[in-house]
């Protein structure tokens, strides 16, 4: 397990040194000079020069580069020119918003996930499952973003129950916050529970054609303990996967949902900085979220071979 | 053909022909507005409604359908267009440094989730359709990578493989004429899917105004508008969004049912 784990960890730091290349190259080499471009076409050569200044744009690129890494390894990330503060301050501030909506996102698809596929894997072929099938392949089909849409006609408009957008911050209260949350966490959760739902649906099906399953009922279990027992365990294994994916899916659509509902996230940052050119606050917001990414990927694996001593010998 | 087959390619159809007919002719036309019709509702001449500059909806889905397909099209064919090459040669030179090297690109761009990476491109060159196919096609170029790798390999255990290699012909010619054919079925298949995925990824860069740019109809940009009118106009937001909901949906039926017809041993209980 310690020789897996640490060959993971070398394809770990290998891809997040590519990415942080990746991310620097496009960021601060291919646009030319980052601080023309930052102050636009119109800016005073001597705004240029002080900006490049700041930046240390005068320095060599390797150095530029090395600065950046140990700035990220240390949290310090620079200062952002637009908002005049260290950036990594902005990005503590953004991230108690979208981390918090990552997460309640990711337990709503479990919990509409779980019930559904068993729920249809184990009443395969009946109106129920042919019912869980339908909606989810309309679930996986429907741009989540439409669908906050709609949500908002419905329950902010029509309804009244909820707020179309904002957030009221956390110091007013932990309910109004997670109130706020509830509309984007179901329009994230929706496209992915729809996936895992027949993910689970299908692994299990799987798993109770298998003999084992077969020989458990012969020596007397029932039919739920068997599913219980051995076959949702077993089922359990792709599934975990697909979650530990999945996160980066919610990330990312986080980024569009966050814009749906005004919700001051790393999503509305990376957009707000983009239009106002703050290329520093892109490149962080950016890398943070590659380093999540390939972090849960990794941590998955591990997991994965955790849960499955077959993976450890394969590596 | 079974039945989801059909109706996967019955839905599609119709956005393509809707697509291809716009070309010559929509009922009104997209680029002229109208503010003395603006957000109307639907009607016998405007079946879809107007919206916020009187244009007429259901042409504006028309020529949406342009700009979605065109972009995911192009997106899948830049996947498999890079992607497929490097799958076979990655499979016919299995634990080289050349397929570790291969395989280890295809992890990195995989953990930039293709907004992640349209967001970058637009933050250098600026939105515009074409980023937007640039973005969504680097996305894709290790999902068939991979796919024709994993595909590839093991097909190269097999005898009539070995045979042409006794028989004296390279490496890159088996794969070609070999390996390539076996996993053609594979690849339509995926293809299928990866162009409903581009064509949810276009919608979405093009709400958020990273796609395609104004005057160019996009079913995304047409939700973006509708969002700040929802209450005084809530048709200009079903429409394109049933568009793009039906176009997936056909795509993704057709996916599952070709997979399921190509090849009977693949076939599954849903996906």
């Amino acid at each position: 397990m310690l020789r897996y784990a640490l060959k993971r960890l070398q394809s770990l730091v290998i891809s997040l040194v590519i990415a942080s290349l990746v991310i620097f190259a496009a960021i601060e080499v291919i646009p030319g000079d980052p601080a023309s471009f930052m102050l636009g076409f119109n800016a005073k050569p001597e705004a240029v020069e002080a900006l490049r200044d700041q930046l240390g744009l005068n320095q060599s690129l390797i150095k530029r580069y090395f600065s950046w890494v140990s700035g990220l390894l240390t949290g310090n990330f620079g200062t952002s020119y637009t908002y005049r503060s260290p950036v990594s301050e902005i990005i503590g501030d953004r991230l108690w918003i979208s981390l918090p909506l990552a997460v309640y996102a990711l337990t709503l698809t479990v919990l509409i996930a779980f019930p559904a596929g068993i729920f249809a894997a184990t009443r395969r072929g009946s109106r129920t499952d042919v019912a869980v099938m339908s909606v989810t392949q309309l679930g996986v089909a429907i741009p989540n973003f439409w669908f906050a849409i709609l949500m908002v006609l419905l329950f902010s408009i029509n309804l009244r129950w909820f707020s179309a957008g904002g957030f009221p911050g956390w110091e007013n209260g932990f309910w109004p916050a997670i109130k706020a949350l509830t509309l984007p966490a179901i329009a994230l959760a929706l496209p992915q529970a729809s996936i895992l739902a027949r993910v689970m649906r299908s692994s299990l099906l799987d798993t109770l054609g298998q003999d084992y399953i077969r020989t458990s009922r012969a020596k007397g279990l029932t039919r739920r303990q068997a599913l219980w027992r051995h076959a949702l365990r077993n089922a359990l294994i792709p599934v975990l996967t697909i979650i530990g994916l999945q996160f980066s899916f919610l990330l990312a659509g986080a980024i569009i949902i966050e814009n749906v509902f005004y919700l001051p996230g790393l999503g509305r940052l990376v957009f707000q900085s983009i239009s106002q050119r703050d290329l520093i606050v892109v490149e962080s917001v950016v890398m943070l979220l590659v380093f999540a990414v390939i972090l849960v990927n990794f941590t998955v694996d591990l997991a994965y071979a955790w849960v499955d001593p077959r993976l450890r010998a394969r590596a | 053909m079974n039945r989801n087959l059909t109706l996967g390619i019955a839905l599609t159809a119709v956005f393509i022909i809707g697509a291809l007919v716009s070309l010559f002719w929509t009922p009104f036309d997209v680029t002229k507005l109208a503010i003395s019709q603006k957000m109307q509702t639907p009607s016998a001449i405007h079946w879809f409604g107007t919206d916020h500059f009187g244009r007429d909806i259901f042409s504006m889905i028309m020529v949406g359908a342009q700009t979605s397909i065109a972009v995911a099209l192009v997106a899948v064919g830049i996947g498999m267009g890079f992607g497929v090459p490097l799958g076979l040669t990655a499979a016919a030179r299995k634990g080289s440094l050349l397929d570790e090297v291969i395989m280890r690109g295809n992890d990195v761009v995989f953990a930039f989730p293709s907004l992640l990476i349209a967001i970058l491109i637009t933050a250098i060159f600026g939105p515009s359709a074409l980023n937007a196919i640039i973005a969504i096609g680097i996305f894709n170029i290790p999902v068939f990578a991979r796919l024709t790798r994993g595909a590839a390999l093991s097909l190269w255990t097999q005898d009539y493989i070995l045979s042409a290699r006794v028989s004296g012909k390279s490496a890159a010619r088996i794969s070609v004429e070999h390996i390539l054919p076996n996993v053609t079925n594979l690849l339509i298949v995926q293809g299928t899917i990866q162009f409903s995925l581009g064509i949810l990824a276009e919608a979405a860069l093009s709400y958020v105004g990273l796609g395609a740019q104004p005057p160019t109809p996009s079913w995304g940009r047409m939700l973006a508008d509708s969002q700040t009118l929802i209450s005084l106009a809530p048709h200009m937001a079903l429409f394109p969004g049933f568009a793009i909901l039906l176009t997936v949906l056909g795509l993704n039926l057709a996916g599952d049912g070709l997979r399921d017809m190509l090849d009977p041993r693949l076939r599954r209980a849903g996906r």
